[in-house]
C-alpha cells in the first residue's frame, strides 16, 4: 500500500493559493465541457450520417427517417461527453509515457461530485443522487399514468400515454439496477472489506457517468416523438417504432455496459482486494448481496447489448434478425430479451436481501442468524435466476413440452428466498428490537416481498398464469417484489448509511411519517391491483372496462398519496442536510460494523492503517462493552 | 406462538381456499377456466398457511422482543443445524408438491395457454375440436372459421358444450389473444400458428382483450361482442354470418395456419 499512511485530508498547505477565476475554471476537463461535446459530438454524427445515408433513404424508403443519423448522433454524443469529462485523458497521459497512478482527481470540494473522480465515496454520493434523480423522474410518469387511469377513458392521447409507459418502466428497470449496488456498494463495500478504493476507480466512475449519459439520451426520447414498446421493447413493434425507438435501444444499451462494469468492479474489488483477516465467512452479509448481484450484472447485461445491437441493425442497416418474414424470429428477441430480463429482476432485488439481512442484527441486537444459509440463499437464487426466463412466455407458443420444466424451476426460487426469510425472522427471534426508521423500512420488507412472493407462485404456476399473465396481476406481483424489496430497502439503506456519507442526521419524526404513509399509500396501490389484472385490465392500456373504474379510482388516489410520501422524504432530505444540519454522531445506531467506526462523513483515506479484521460484524449480545472500539481494529473477543 | 399460528390457518385456509378461491376468475364458462379456478384454489390453500406463519412470526417478535429497556442486547445465537434442516424439507416438499400440481393441471387439458404449432398437453378427444383461427392486427382480431368456408369474421361466435381448437396468429406485431371469462391466452405471433385448446360450457358472452403491448391503439383492442351460443342456435347464427360475410372472404387468401402480409416496416 503505497499511498500509504497520510492521514485523512492532508496537513493543509497553507500557501494562499489564489484561486483562477470562474471563467477560468470552466476550461478543462468537467462536467461542462462534457456536456458541450455530448450536444456538438451529437451534431455531428446526425450530420455525417445524413452524410452517409441520407440520399440512400430519400430514395429507397417510403419514410425520410434516417435511422443511422440518429444512431450515430447518440455514439458520438457519448463519446464526446466521455472525452470532455475527461476520460481520455489518462489513456492518452499513458501512451505518452507518464507513470501509471491509481487515485488522482481527488480535489476537495463541492467540485469534485461534478466531475470524474476516482474516490469510491464521491462516486457513492454522486449515484445517490444521480439515481435519486430518475427515480423521482420515473415517479412522476407513475402518477401522470395514474392520473390517465382515473377515466376508462382517454385522457392522454394514446402515443404519448405509451411513451409515459414505457418511460417509467424503462427508466426504473434501468437505472434503479444500480440504486443499490451504485450508491451503498461503491461507497461502503471498500470500506466495509477494509480498502481504500475500488479495484478500479476509473471504470468506477465510468459506470456512473455512462449510465447518467443513458438517462440523458431517454430523456431525448420525447423530442422524437416517444416510443410504444414499454420497456420490454418486444421486436416487431420495435422494428416498426419511430425515431423514439432508437433513444431505448441507446439507453438500454448503455446501461447494460453499466451494469456490467459496475459488476465487473465490484468483483473483481471484494475478491482481490480484502483486508488481511476479512476472510469470505467474515463478509458483512450485504457484501455477500453486492457479490451475488455483481455476479449476475456481469453475466446477464452482455446478452441484453447483443439482443439491442440485432434491434439496431435491423433498424439501420435493414437485417431481419426478428421479423417472421425475412427469415428471422420474434422469439428470438424475447429469448434473449428475458435471459437478460430475469436475472435483471434479481439485479434489482437481491441487493435488498443484502441490505435486510445487514440493518436486522443491528436493530435487533442479535447477529445474524444463519450466515452461511442466507449466503447460500442469495447464490441460489442467483444461479436459479438464468434458469427460469421462459415463464415470461408461457402463453408465447414456443415449446410448450418445456413448461413443465420451467414451472418448477421457478417454483424452486421460492427455497433459496425462504431461506433469506428464515435467517431475516430468526434474526430477530428473541432480539431487542428497536423500531428506528431505517429499522421500520427493513421489515416492510417481510410484508411485501411476502404477498410479492406468494403472488409470484400463482405466476410460476403454469395454469394459473394463463389468466395473469400481461395483466394487472403480473404488474402488481413486480412492484411487490421490486418497489416492495427493492425500493423499501433502498429507502432503509438511505436513512441508516446517510447519516456516514453526509455527516449530518436525517430527522426521524420526518422518516417515520415518510414511512407510515409510503408504508400504508404502496399496499393501498397494489393489493387492489391483483383483482384488477383478474378482472380482465391487460397492462398498459389507455382505456378500461368502466365496471372496473372505482378499484382504478381508489389505487389512483393511493398511488397520489404515495407520491406525496417521496415528498415528505425529499423534504426531510432537504430540511435535514441544507437547514437543520444536525451533526450525526459516529456510531448512532451502535453498529459493530466498520463503517460506523470511522468519522462521519468517512475521510478520503478511509482508514489511517489498513485494519485487520479478527471476526465478523454480528457479534451482538456476547455480553462484551459498548461498541466504540479504535478505527481499523474491528476485533472483539468472542 | 405454534398454537396462534395453528388456529390462524385452520380458520384462514378453508376461507381462503373455499370462499376466495372460487371468487377468483376466470369461472366457470369454460372447462379450462374451471381447471384454473380450483388451481387457484390449492395455490391459495397452501399460501394461506404460509403467509400466516411468517406474519405471526413477524408480528409475535416485534411485540415480544422489542426492545423494553435502552442498550438491552438480544441472545447470540447464530444458527440451527436441525431447524435449517427442517426448513429446507419442508419447502423443498411443497415447492416439488406444488409443481407437481401445476404440471397435473396443465397436462391434463393444456390449462387454455397457447401452446405453439404442435400443442404438447392435449385435452381428451381433441381430434374432434372444431377450430377457429384468431388473426390479430394492429388493432383488432378477427376469426376465421374453416368449417364453415374459410369466412373471416370481426366477432367471436362459439358453440356451447364443445371443444375448440384457436389457432392464433397474427398479420403483424406481437399480440396476445386473451378471452378473459373463457380462462384462453395464446399470443398471436406473425408467420406462427398458436394453438390454445378450450372447451366451451354454457352459452354466455365472450369478452375479449388484447393482453400484449401491441401500440397505438392496443388500449381500444378488445371486443365485447364475442358470445358462446346453444349448439342448436350456433348452425343458424353462422349461416347469417356466411351469407354476410362470404362474398367478402372469396377475395381473402385460402385458410392457412399463418400469413405473410406485404411486410410494412413502417406504418407510422
Amino acid at each position: 500500500m503505497s499511498e500509504g499512511v497520510q492521514t485523512a485530508g492532508g496537513p493543509a498547505q497553507t500557501v494562499a493559493v489564489r484561486q483562477p477565476p470562474v471563467w477560468r475554471r470552466l476550461i478543462g476537463f468537467n462536467l461542462l465541457t462534457g456536456v458541450l461535446l455530448g450536444i456538438g459530438g451529437w451534431y455531428l454524427g446526425w450530420w455525417l450520417g445524413h452524410q452517409v445515408s441520407g440520399a440512400s433513404i430519400a430514395y429507397f424508403s417510403d419514410t425520410d427517417q434516417n435511422d443511422i443519423a440518429l444512431f450515430l448522433g447518440y455514439f458520438t454524443a457519448v463519446v464526446g461527453f466521455l472525452i470532455g469529462m475527461g476520460f481520455l485523458q489518462y489513456p492518452i497521459a499513458r501512451l505518452r509515457g507518464y507513470p501509471p497512478s491509481l487515485r488522482e482527481k481527488e480535489t476537495e470540494g463541492i467540485g469534485r461530485y461534478f466531475g470524474l473522480c476516482t474516490d469510491h465515496k464521491v462516486v457513492g454520493i454522486q449515484y445517490l443522487f444521480g439515481v435519486g434523480l430518475f427515480f423521482f423522474i420515473a415517479g412522476l410518469n407513475a402518477m401522470l399514468i395514474r392520473f390517465e387511469l382515473l377515466r376508462p377513458t382517454p385522457v392522454f392521447n394514446s402515443g404519448n400515454y405509451l411513451t409515459l409507459v414505457g418511460l417509467h418502466g424503462t427508466m426504473m428497470m434501468g437505472m434503479m439496477t444500480s440504486a443499490v449496488l451504485g450508491p451503498f456498494a461503491n461507497y461502503f463495500v471498500p470500506i466495509m472489506i477494509g480498502a481504500r478504493r475500488m479495484a478500479f476507480p476509473r471504470i468506477e466512475s465510468l459506470t456512473f457517468w455512462l449510465l447518467m449519459a443513458a438517462g440523458g439520451i431517454l430523456m431525448t426520447t420525447v423530442f422524437f416523438g416517444g416510443f410504444p414498446t414499454g420497456w420490454t421493447g418486444y421486436a416487431p413493434l420495435g422494428n416498426q417504432a419511430n425515431y423514439g425507438m432508437d433513444s431505448y435501444i441507446m439507453f438500454f444499451a448503455l446501461v447494460g455496459i453499466s451494469m456490467c462494469l459496475l459488476g465487473l468492479n465490484m468483483l473483481a474489488t471484494v475478491i482481490t482486494m480484502r483486508a488481511p483477516g476479512m476472510t469470505w465467512s467474515r463478509l458483512p452479509i450485504f457484501v455477500w448481496g453486492v457479490i451475488s448481484t455483481s455476479i449476475l450484472n456481469l453475466l446477464a447485461p452482455p446478452v441484453l447489448v447483443a439482443a439491442l445491437a440485432m434491434s439496431l441493425l435491423d433498424r439501420t442497416a435493414q437485417t431481419t434478425y426478428y421479423l417472421q418474414s425475412g427469415g428471422g424470429s420474434q422469439y428470438l428477441y424475447q429469448n434473449l430479451f428475458w435471459f437478460f430480463g430475469h436475472p435483471e429482476v434479481y439485479i434489482l432485488a437481491l441487493p435488498g436481501f443484502g441490505i435486510l439481512l445487514e440493518l436486522l442484527p443491528v436493530f435487533s441486537r442479535k447477529p445474524l442468524w444463519g450466515y452461511r444459509l442466507a449466503v447460500a440463499g442469495m447464490m441460489g437464487v442467483t444461479l436459479l435466476s438464468f434458469l427460469v426466463w421462459q415463464h415470461h412466455l408461457f402463453v408465447s407458443g414456443i415449446n410448450s413440452s418445456l413448461r413443465p420444466f420451467y414451472m418448477l424451476s421457478t417454483e424452486l426460487i421460492s427455497i433459496p428466498t425462504g431461506l433469506t426469510f428464515l435467517c431475516g425472522l430468526l434474526t430477530i427471534w428473541r432480539g431487542s428490537i428497536r423500531f428506528t426508521v431505517p429499522m421500520l423500512f427493513a421489515l416492510a420488507w417481510f410484508f411485501n416481498f411476502l404477498i410479492g412472493g406468494l403472488s409470484g407462485i400463482f405466476n410460476s404456476d403454469t395454469p394459473s398464469d394463463t389468466t395473469e399473465h400481461g395483466s394487472f396481476y403480473v404488474m402488481a406481483h413486480f412492484h411487490y417484489t421490486i418497489m416492495g424489496g427493492l425500493v423499501f430497502t433502498f429507502f432503509a439503506a438511505i436513512y441508516y448509511w446517510l447519516p456516514k456519507m453526509t455527516g449530518f442526521q436525517l430527522n426521524e419524526r420526518l422518516g417515520k411519517i415518510h414511512f407510515w404513509s409510503m408504508f400504508l399509500a404502496f399496499n393501498s396501490t397494489f393489493l387492489p391491483l391483483f383483482a384488477v389484472g383478474l378482472l380482465g385490465q391487460p397492462r398498459r392500456v389507455v382505456t378500461y372496462a368502466p365496471h372496473l373504474q372505482f378499484l382504478n379510482d381508489w389505487v389512483s388516489a393511493s398511488a397520489f398519496v404515495l407520491g406525496l410520501s417521496m415528498l415528505v422524504f425529499l423534504y426531510n432530505l432537504v430540511y435535514s442536510l441544507l437547514f437543520a444540519r444536525v451533526r450525526a454522531e459516529r456510531n448512532p445506531w451502535g453498529s459493530l460494523s466498520i463503517e460506523w467506526q470511522l468519522p462521519s462523513p468517512v475521510p478520503v483515506q478511509n482508514f489511517d492503517t489498513i485494519p485487520v479484521f479478527q471476526n465478523d460484524p454480528y457479534g451482538y449480545g456476547d455480553g462484551a462493552g459498548p461498541v466504540t472500539r479504535p478505527v481499523g481494529v474491528p476485533a472483539r473477543g468472542r | 406462538m405454534i398454537a396462534i399460528w395453528l388456529v390462524l390457518s385452520v380458520i384462514t385456509t378453508p376461507i381462503a381456499a373455499l370462499v376466495i378461491g372460487p371468487l377468483i376468475p376466470p369461472g366457470n364458462d369454460s372447462v379450462q377456466g374451471m381447471g384454473q379456478v380450483f388451481d387457484n384454489q390449492v395455490l391459495i390453500a397452501v399460501s394461506a398457511p404460509i403467509m400466516c406463519f411468517v406474519l405471526v412470526v413477524l408480528v409475535y417478535s416485534l411485540i415480544v422482543f422489542r426492545q423494553r429497556e435502552p442498550a438491552a442486547e438480544g441472545l447470540p445465537i447464530r444458527g440451527d443445524a436441525q431447524l435449517q434442516v427442517y426448513w429446507l424439507v419442508v419447502t423443498t416438499a411443497v415447492v416439488l408438491g406444488l409443481a407437481a400440481f401445476g404440471t397435473y393441471e396443465l397436462v391434463k387439458d393444456g390449462a387454455g395457454g397457447g401452446q405453439g404449432p404442435s400443442p404438447t398437453f392435449l385435452p381428451p378427444n381433441h381430434n374432434t375440436a372444431m377450430p377457429v383461427q384468431v388473426i390479430g392486427q394492429q388493432w383488432e382480431f378477427t376469426y376465421r372459421y374453416p368449417t364453415f368456408g374459410g369466412i373471416e369474421i370481426p366477432h367471436l361466435y362459439l358453440p356451447a358444450n364443445t371443444l375448440i381448437k384457436l389457432h392464433v396468429t397474427s398479420l403483424d406485431v406481437i399480440h396476445s389473444f386473451w378471452a378473459v371469462n373463457l380462462g384462453v391466452k395464446a399470443d398471436a405471433n406473425p408467420g406462427t400458428d398458436n394453438i390454445a385448446y378450450v372447451e366451451t360450457r354454457n352459452p354466455t358472452k365472450i369478452e375479449i382483450r388484447c393482453a400484449e403491448l401491441c401500440g397505438l391503439w392496443h388500449g381500444y383492442m378488445f371486443d365485447l361482442q364475442g358470445r358462446v351460443v346453444s349448439k342448436t342456435a350456433f348452425e343458424p347464427l353462422m349461416k347469417a354470418q356466411q351469407k354476410i360475410y362470404g362474398p367478402v372472404s372469396k377475395f381473402l387468401p385460402p385458410f392457412a395456419t399463418s400469413y405473410s402480409p406485404e411486410p410494412t416496416l413502417r406504418a407510422g
